[in-house]
């Protein structure tokens, strides 16, 4: 870790600081009247001002412009879909005065249908569907944070974080994914806003999942969230991010950041839900750091959205360190669902294991693309994945594009991958006991998911289970 | 016409799969309180018989008509006929996974009363029958047949007989897999739950298990035809004899 400091700081030193007077300063609030769409300096030193944020990450954020310019768009993946968002056409932080808010009228119908179905209180629907900025349960958050705040836990939005705990944040930040990791990150990194800031103290447990829900607002349900989380030594700490009902956004473009880190004997699982409008692309880059003995697992469930492309990684770089990736994805009609795992062993005795599973659904489409990387010395390593897809319907697709890098001998690995159809002579058997053939399939479909499923608070579980119900009705074999 | 009192009657039944006719017009009455059984070699179309009367899609009828309780099954789906009434204890059980055994039986219950099954109720009904048929409370939350030893899937196939409770119960092979304890238990469990209003067609190879579900009549299959009919005595003499008999039988009778 020490040395990726170092380097970042000789990265900030090679900087030349001059932005500020190089730009020039506006009036941010007259900047945002105005409405300006697409990215530039000006834009960045705006997003700067507004939030008085120390200079440092300032200048982080103008490097980031740099990079991101710089950068080509990835040449892999689904391109075609890639090609559809228009850059230039993006709002990169506020939207001007007015535009802020949807009308309740041009939130979609399925989306208003699943609301509906699920049974949300019209306060959060209308925060789901981008009509409020704010959501009410403010007042659970505050009476969780006073409990929190006694053991010295902090739990804030990424902004406060940084003004409340410059120290922690400017001492991880950008270390477990630099700005230059890929074009996205680098993306975010020059224009975030919102997210969650975590840390716990040595040898803490936090006993309730913390839950981003409780202190929601627009801002880091937002387009370039940024989430850091530290648990120091021999900590304990569950977060939930996201929610089962669909977000509807008129913004397309989503590219959060997640930063993990598990200290010595520390343990994090960090459990993501995230069902996004159909319009949106969200492009989300997810890594976590584990040291020695220390322990991390990605639940991580993706629906919704038109293309998704998430690869929630965990480097083990102590001695000893577990990692668990667990996900499911779900492709509907028109959606690309491109989600995978990346685990890299970079100390001895380090073990990691990774389900992933699939559901596509009349053309949607599934990808799994995998890394499992071994360093040399990462001896009496042991790596287990295992992919599971299924197909509804003659239309839908599962690819899986698994990359192995092995470089030690010493070293136990499984791989399995099974692509399997709802198969007739299992919805037969259901139907023989009565089932219609609608809630046979879904039973299978759950029973498919019930891995990840029985992994969820139960209130999670549950609105699953509710939505799957709701996504696979009319579906045709 | 249909006799008023068979509860259970089909005629006539052609069944086709894979372009194959391998069911040539069978025809059998049941009536409430009743045990059948058809006996027949393996190949002899048992299993296409009984599937095609529980509405396999696979299994196609071309011809002949089939009845329980006065309902005509013939253009009902599988689904509709198990809530008609009709259950049938499969041969080969698939595994369902991810689903537990409790989970599916709340499921099909319900599907069969209409409504939510309420969940204490059902859990004491859960436990009670399975304690009946010795099956250890772990498999309530076990996933359906995944991983389950012949023997088990078995016992499972006659829990969620006693559970769903049908008029007319076909039990195809239930009797392979079981060892001579497991097989006493199964057979207790089917006489447990037959009763006057119900009745049962037990479709099997051999003959063991009807010395536990005594038969009151036993039909003897072979190549897709019912050649011999009569009562329990015909499956104690196919015990010794071997189906050879009966075929010589039917060869002497066709003047072959
Ligand atoms: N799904 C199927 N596809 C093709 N042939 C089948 C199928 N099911 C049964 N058969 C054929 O039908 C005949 C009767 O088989 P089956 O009904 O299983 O007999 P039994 O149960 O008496 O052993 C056999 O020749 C078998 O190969
Ligand atoms: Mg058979």
């Amino acid at each position: 870790m020490s040395e990726s400091l170092d380097k970042q700081k000789k990265d900030l030193s090679q900087l030349n600081n001059d932005y500020a007077t190089k730009y020039g300063f506006h009036d941010p609030v007259d900047y945002f009247h105005r409405g300006a769409k697409g990215l530039s300096h000006e834009l960045v030193e705006m997003i700067s001002r507004l939030k008085n944020e120390p200079q440092w990450m300032s200048d982080i954020r103008h490097r980031a412009l740099d990079v991101y310019l710089s950068k080509p768009m990835p040449q892999w993946a689904n391109t075609k879909m890639l090609s559809e968002i228009d850059y230039n056409d993006i709002y990169y932080f506020m939207k001007p005065v007015g535009e802020n808010s949807t009308d309740w009228n041009d939130v979609p119908e399925y989306i208003k249908k699943t609301f509906d179905r699920l049974g949300i209180p019209e306060a959060e629907q209308k925060f789901l569907g981008g009509v409020t900025a704010q959501y009410e349960s403010e007042v659970v958050y505050h009476s969780m944070k006073e409990d929190l705040q006694k053991q010295g836990i902090i739990f804030l939005g990424m902004d406060d974080g940084l003004r409340e705990h410059e120290d922690i944040v400017k001492k991880f930040f950008g270390t477990v994914i630099p700005m230059t990791d890929n074009k996205f990150a680098a993306l975010n990194t020059c224009v975030w806003s919102g997210g969650s800031f975590i840390y716990v103290p040595p040898g803490i447990e936090v006993k309730v999942p913390l839950q981003a829900y409780f202190r929601i607002n627009a801002e880091n349900m937002g387009q370039f969230e940024r989430t850091l989380i530290i648990a120091d030594k021999g900590s304990r700490v569950h977060y939930i991010e996201g929610c089962t009902a669909p977000v509807y956004s008129t913004d397309s473009l989503h590219s959060a950041v997640v930063e993990v880190i598990a200290l010595e004997d520390a343990y994090i699982r960090y459990t993501t839900i995230q069902n996004w409008s159909h319009n949106i692309f969200n492009l989300v880059t997810k890594r976590a750091t584990a040291y020695k003995n220390a322990t991390i697992e990605w639940v991580d469930g993706n629906l919704g959205s038109r293309l998704s492309m998430k690869y929630p990684c965990i480097q083990l770089v102590g001695e000893g360190a577990k990692g668990e990736i667990l996900s499911v994805a779900f492709a509907g009609q028109d959606q690309h669902q491109d989600t995978g795992a990346k685990v890299i062993h970079a100390a001895p005795n380090t073990s990691s294991r990774v389900t992933s599973k699939s559901i596509s659904k009349d053309n949607g489409r599934a990808s799994y693309r995998g890394l499992a990387k071994v360093h040399k010395h990462a001896v009496n390593s042991k790596i287990s994945v295992e992919c599971d897809a299924l197909l509804i319907g003659k239309n839908a697709r599962s690819d899986t594009y698994p990359t192995m890098e092995i470089d030690c001998e010493q070293v136990r690995v499984e791989h399995e991958a099974r692509v399997s159809k709802v198969a007739e002579e299992q919805l037969y058997y259901l139907t023989s006991r009565g089932l219609t053939e609608d809630d046979a399939r879904l039973l299978i479909v759950n029973g498919f998911m019930e891995p990840f499923t029985k992994e969820l608070p139960l209130e999670y579980a549950v609105e699953l289970n509710r939505l799957i119900e709701l996504e696979m009705e009319g579906s045709v074999g | 016409m249909t006799d008023k009192k068979a509860l259970f009657e089909f005629k006539d039944i052609h069944v086709r799969v894979e372009g194959k006719e391998v069911v040539s017009g069978v025809s059998l009455s049941i009536k409430a309180g009743e045990t059948h059984a058809i006996m027949g070699p393996n190949g002899s179309g048992k299993s296409s018989l009984s599937n095609a009367l529980m509405g396999h899609p696979a299994y196609e009828i071309t011809r002949g008509e089939i009845y329980l309780d006065g309902n005509n099954l013939l253009e009902m789906r599988a689904d509709e006929r198990s809530r008609a009434g009709l259950f049938l204890a499969f041969q080969y059980p698939l595994a369902i996974p991810g689903v537990t055994v409790a989970n599916f039986l709340r499921t099909a219950l319900q599907a069969h009363r209409g409504k939510e099954a309420d969940m204490s109720d059902f859990r004491k009904l859960l436990k009670s029958e399975m304690k009946a048929l010795s099956i250890d409370e772990v498999f309530a939350t076990r996933y359906l047949n995944d991983g389950f030893s012949g023997g088990e899937k078995k016992r499972i196939e006659i829990l969620q007989m006693a559970i769903l409770n049908p008029k007319m119960a076909v039990l195809d092979e239930t009797d392979s897999g079981l060892d001579i304890d497991a097989l006493k238990t199964v057979s207790t469990g089917i006489n447990r739950y037959h009763n006057d209003a119900n009745a049962i067609l037990l479709v099997t190879h051999y003959q063991r298990m009807l010395n536990y579900v005594k038969p009151d009549f036993v039909h003897v299959m072979m190549s897709g035809k019912i050649v011999k009919s009569g009562g329990p005595e015909i499956a104690l003499k196919l015990e010794d004899l071997g189906y050879e008999w009966v075929e010589e039988e039917v060869n002497h009778r066709a003047g072959v």
